[in-house]
């Protein structure tokens, strides 16, 4: 090797390293080159994206707000609902993490499957809920054990809970997870929460808006696949209002527990002069604990498909013929019209025949002689058929709407319905048809196109109770602080004395010995009431059935007569108006007036009109409601 | 003029300590700390479980570093061939590990250390071929027998590289090979010879590829493809260098990568971490203080006064360089996502000390810089 060969070589060296450092350094500067293009050119549109990467707006749902009776006692409560989550990708082998768990706690059968059906079909890091509703002791034994149980945890959420399980449940309602129809017209962002719960009926679903309260939002910084990191804002949602309800819930509680001696009844007691609904009770009902998380399909149709129909609240969307409890009504109908007086005495039979029809008194041999009072007390048929041809069917029907019957009062229970009072405009516009005479005479005592709720009926007592005051009824005193405003009740301009005779009546039917309601006479002095009877067909009583003295309570249940009562006590300066519709109890007098009497004295004892509603209770158990 | 400088005495090392390149020391130990700064910040601002381990590993390989510089270029010389056969011994060896049931695997666990062997064949490809070449004179140069054989050093290295897979490392090894005969002054027809048989041979090798490898190709071709599959990477990549802007988001508050958006933020993807806080202005930083390493290497084979000094120096340059090419690169949607990371900055053993060995043999090639060699 020459020292000139190497210096040659060294040269060619230097060229060739020339070229690949020149090559080197145009690399360099066009990386640089592009890291100064994604900086400053792509620079906003990268930042942008980093944004939407990064932060994910979650909204936290408030409390809903308590619904509570007229002394704080809680009707509709949260509860703190302990549930097993796992979340799949932290377990080593979910099949075995489960199984594990299922040797310390009790599961239901096929939740294991059911888990791992679901973690199939969703993204592994999203907790699957494994079971709900642990006591303490079961929570204990996971929580102990929560080092062998990878991905497993305690979650504490909350569940809409009932205190009052089926004893309120008619007017309380339910909630559930919002459904599409729900979210129709309502922009609330809380509907979009996957398992945000509403109110699906009653009260839950009138005062949802209130007490849903407002939400809350949490930014929270999250990492690619979701998973959140920190919290980098928060608003505090707003806990809902609490909703004061007039109701008093042990009057509510004993009402219930008074319909279940029959197989289906339905009970309103209210104030004759504020209109408070002090209890509404509907028999059967159902525990709306089971429809917060869902009910079973089995359950629902076993509830749905009972012919007591336990899911409708029947005091206020049941509709039945009032029978001669609507008696009060033709009678202040023609009282007012002048078609009779005090005095006027009509002759009963036992039946009224008119046009080619016969008919009939409840009475086979008739009652002799009767004037209005005692026509009211010993409920005679044929008095107000007499009265009735006179009276025409539009005088009837006004002075049943001016009582409160034939539509809805708009109270807070969406699922009232209206019942029915009909007359000439109506029959042509339902049937086409002209109106009956023969139409009238039974349109007088109740029966026929007629229908009320026990509502109306319970309304209807109280204006007459209270000397024609037209008083609505009402039974949501306050959401939050805020009363709810109602007017003063207009007078009904009804003749006081006329009003008179009817309470006389009335007061004659319980506390007469020839009264129908006597033997649900109400025997504490200064308690006593007064009230009204009503027996309303289902079916018409054929004429071989009446030749053959079939008695009603013989024929199928579904075929026997309702038995309705109003009353209100005590007689002097009335206070409480109740009404009672049993089903298919046969005899107005003997199945409903004793359940009248028991709640009417209840309510006297208990006296819940003594203490005006408040905004703030006392009862209210503050630790019940979890923010 | 050349100096015989010998491994012995204390004296003569404190002399040969004043031909170590401190500028370079200086300049690598920067690139490095850099590195810290980036794996704290990754760690969420803490010394665990990165930055810590990988200041104390710097620091080992940095003594290791220097010793490999001061031991005479001769023993360099002398073990090329018999280290390069080691390499191969140890790549065919992982390779049966994989076949034999262990899995794929790269490395082998020598206990206190794992050896990534791929890591030590680029350095002994060019090791290898520098000695290969140092011999050649401008005959051999243009016989074609000689550079064939200098072909067959690429080719088995590539082979079991690319078989592991790594097709990272093993392109790594081609474009260094490649590199090497360019510098010796192989003819320029060689180089468009064997252009055009890769590019015939290319559809062959798409049929040999794994599916994750296409899926990697195909994805860098369309990334909008898979954003949240093998797209994924490169598009978050894009948006965390992206967002850091000119000034970036500031230490430790860089959002994309603590949030986990960030795949393989300690290791692959720390440039992206670094610029993501540090801006622009961080980022050509690090390309700087790379591009005065890549000029402080060329100097050093340019001084140098042998052949193979100047052939192992420059190669060992260019293969950090690839690195560097091919790491950013990637984090920037260049080129397809291949495994490789940003040499003394990423978090990584192997990495660090086989580039670290290259900067040790690059200085040893400046100590002595005048050393007499023999020729074959």
């Amino acid at each position: 090797m020459t020292l000139e060969k190497d210096s040659d070589k060294a040269v060619g060296f230097s060229r060739r390293a020339f070229v690949i450092g020149s090559l080197q350094g145009a690399f360099l500067v066009l990386l640089g080159g592009r890291l100064a293009w994604l900086q400053t050119v792509e620079g906003n549109k990268y930042k942008t994206l980093a944004e939407n990467n990064r932060i994910n707006l979650k909204m936290m749902a408030p409390a809903r707000g308590q619904i509570v009776d007229r002394f704080g006692v809680p009707f509709a409560v949260n509860n703190q609902n302990f549930r097993v989550l796992v979340i799949p990708e932290q377990t080593d082998d979910l099949k075995e993490s489960l199984k594990k768990l299922s040797h310390l706690i009790k599961l239901p059968e096929g939740t294991i499957e059911n888990v791992l059906k679901l973690a199939k079909k969703s993204p592994v890091y999203t907790p699957i809920e494994v079971t709900d509703d642990l006591n303490w002791q079961e929570v204990a034994t996971v929580e102990v054990n929560i080092p062998d149980l990878p991905g497993m945890s305690i979650d504490a959420g909350e569940v809409r809970h009932y205190p009052f399980a089926d004893a309120a449940a008619h007017i309380i309602g339910y909630v559930g997870t919002a459904s599409k129809k729900d979210q129709e017209g309502d922009s609330d962002p809380l509907l979009t929460l996957p398992d945000f719960q509403v109110g699906k009926i009653a009260l839950e679903r009138t005062f949802d808006k209130e007490l849903r309260g407002k939400a809350g939002s949490s930014q929270v910084e999250v990492n690619v696949v979701g998973r959140e990191v920190r919290e980098l804002k928060n608003a505090q949602s707003l806990e809902g209002e609490r909703v004061i309800l007039s109701i008093d819930a042990e009057l509510q509680r004993f009402a219930q527990q008074r319909l279940s001696a029959e197989r289906s009844a339905s009970a309103v007691v209210m104030d004759v002069h504020t209109g408070e609904i002090y209890a509404l009770a509907s028999y059967p009902a159902f525990d709306p604990n089971y429809f917060t998380g869902g009910i079973s399909h089995e359950r629902y149709e076993e509830l749905s498909g009972d012919i007591t129909f336990p899911l409708t609240n029947k005091a206020v969307a049941g509709q039945y013929p009032p029978g001669s409890t609507f008696k009060m009504v033709t009678a202040l109908a023609a009282l007012e019209a002048g078609v009779i007086t005090e005095g006027t005495v009509a002759s009963c039979p036992g039946h009224y025949d008119f046009g080619n029809g016969r008919f009939h008194c409840w009475k086979a041999g008739g009652h002799g002689g009767m004037n209005v009072v005692s026509a009211l007390s010993e409920s005679c048929d044929v008095f107000f058929y007499k009265l009735s041809t006179e009276l025409g069917i539009k005088r009837i029907a006004a002075m049943a709407r001016k009582l409160g019957m034939g539509d809805k009062f708009d109270m807070e229970l969406k699922e009232e319905r209206g019942g029915l009072v009909p007359d000439e405009a109506w029959k042509k516009k339902k049937y086409g048809e002209g109106w009956h005479p023969g139409e009238t005479v039974i349109a007088s005592i109740g029966q026929g196109y007629m229908l009320a709720t026990p509502l109306q009926l319970a309304v209807m007592t109280a204006r007459i109770a209270n000397g024609a005051k037209a008083v609505k009824p009402w039974m949501v005193g306050f959401t939050g602080d805020k009363p709810i405003k109602r007017g003063a009740w207009e007078d009904l301009d009804i003749n006081p004395k006329h009003m008179d005779i009817i309470r006389r009546g009335m007061t004659r039917v319980v506390n007469d010995q020839r009264g129908t309601g006597y033997g649900a006479r109400i025997k504490e002095a200064g308690m006593e009431m007064a009230g009204k009877s009503g027996t309303a067909q289902v079916k018409r009583i054929t004429k071989a059935e009446r030749a053959a003295g079939v008695k009603n309570e013989d024929l199928a249940w579904q075929f026997r007569h309702h038995a309705l009562f109003v009353g209100y006590a005590p007689l002097e300066n009335p206070k409480y108006a109740c009404s009672v519709v049993v089903e298919h109890g046969v005899g107005g007098s003997k199945a409903a007036a004793p359940i009248v009497r028991d709640i009417l004295l209840m309510a006297q004892q208990r006296d819940p009109a003594k203490k005006p509603l408040v905004a703030s209770p006392a009862e209210t158990k503050e630790g019940t409601n979890h923010g | 003029m050349a100096k015989p400088v010998i491994l012995s005495g204390e004296g003569s090392i404190i002399q040969m300590l004043k031909y170590i390149n401190w500028g370079l020391v200086l300049l690598v130990t920067l690139l490095a700390s850099i590195g810290f700064t980036a794996l704290y910040s990754a760690a969420g601002g803490s010394f665990d479980p990165w930055a810590g381990k990988q200041m104390i590993r710097y620091s080992v390989f940095m003594i290791g570093t220097i010793i490999i510089a001061l031991v005479d270029i001769r023993f360099w010389y002398r073990i090329a061939y018999p280290f390069y056969f080691t390499c191969l011994v140890l790549l065919v060896i992982v390779d049966l590990m994989g076949v034999i049931g262990m899995g794929a695997q790269r490395w082998i666990n020598l206990g206190f250390i794992q050896i990534q062997p791929s890591e030590l064949t680029k350095i002994a490809v060019v090791m290898a071929l520098a000695k290969y070449f140092h011999s050649a004179d401008a005959q051999d140069m243009k016989s074609l027998r000689f550079l064939l054989i200098g072909v067959s050093f690429l080719i088995a290295p590539f082979l079991l590289v690319a078989t592991q897979p790594d097709l990272g490392t093993s392109g790594v090894i081609v474009m260094a090979g490649l590199a090497m005969f360019f510098l010796a002054g192989a003819p320029i027809w060689i180089f468009l010879v064997g252009a055009a048989a890769a590019a015939a041979a290319a559809p062959m090798g798409w049929l040999l590829l794994h599916d994750y490898q296409k899926q990697r190709v195909l994805t860098f071709l369309d990334p909008e493809r898979d954003p949240l599959g093998a797209g994924y990477h490169i598009t978050q990549s894009k948006i965390a260098l992206g967002s850091g802007g000119f000034e970036g988001k500031g230490f430790l508050k860089g959002t994309q990568s603590h949030l986990d958006f960030l795949p393989e933020k300690q290791t692959d993807f720390i440039f992206t971490l670094w610029v993501e806080e540090w801006g622009f202005f961080g980022g050509v930083f690090i390309l700087m203080v790379i591009g005065m390493i890549l000029g402080y290497g060329a100097w050093i084979a340019m001084r140098c006064r042998h052949s193979f000094g100047r052939l192992l120096a420059f190669g060992l340059m260019i293969n950090f360089s690839i690195y560097v090419f091919i790491n950013v690169s990637m984090v920037m949607g260049l080129i397809p996502v291949v495994g490789v990371p940003l040499p003394l900055v990423s978090y990584g053993g192997t990495a660090m000390m086989s580039v670290m060995i290259g900067f040790g043999l690059m200085m040893s090639c400046n100590v002595y810089k005048d050393a007499k060699l023999p020729r074959m």
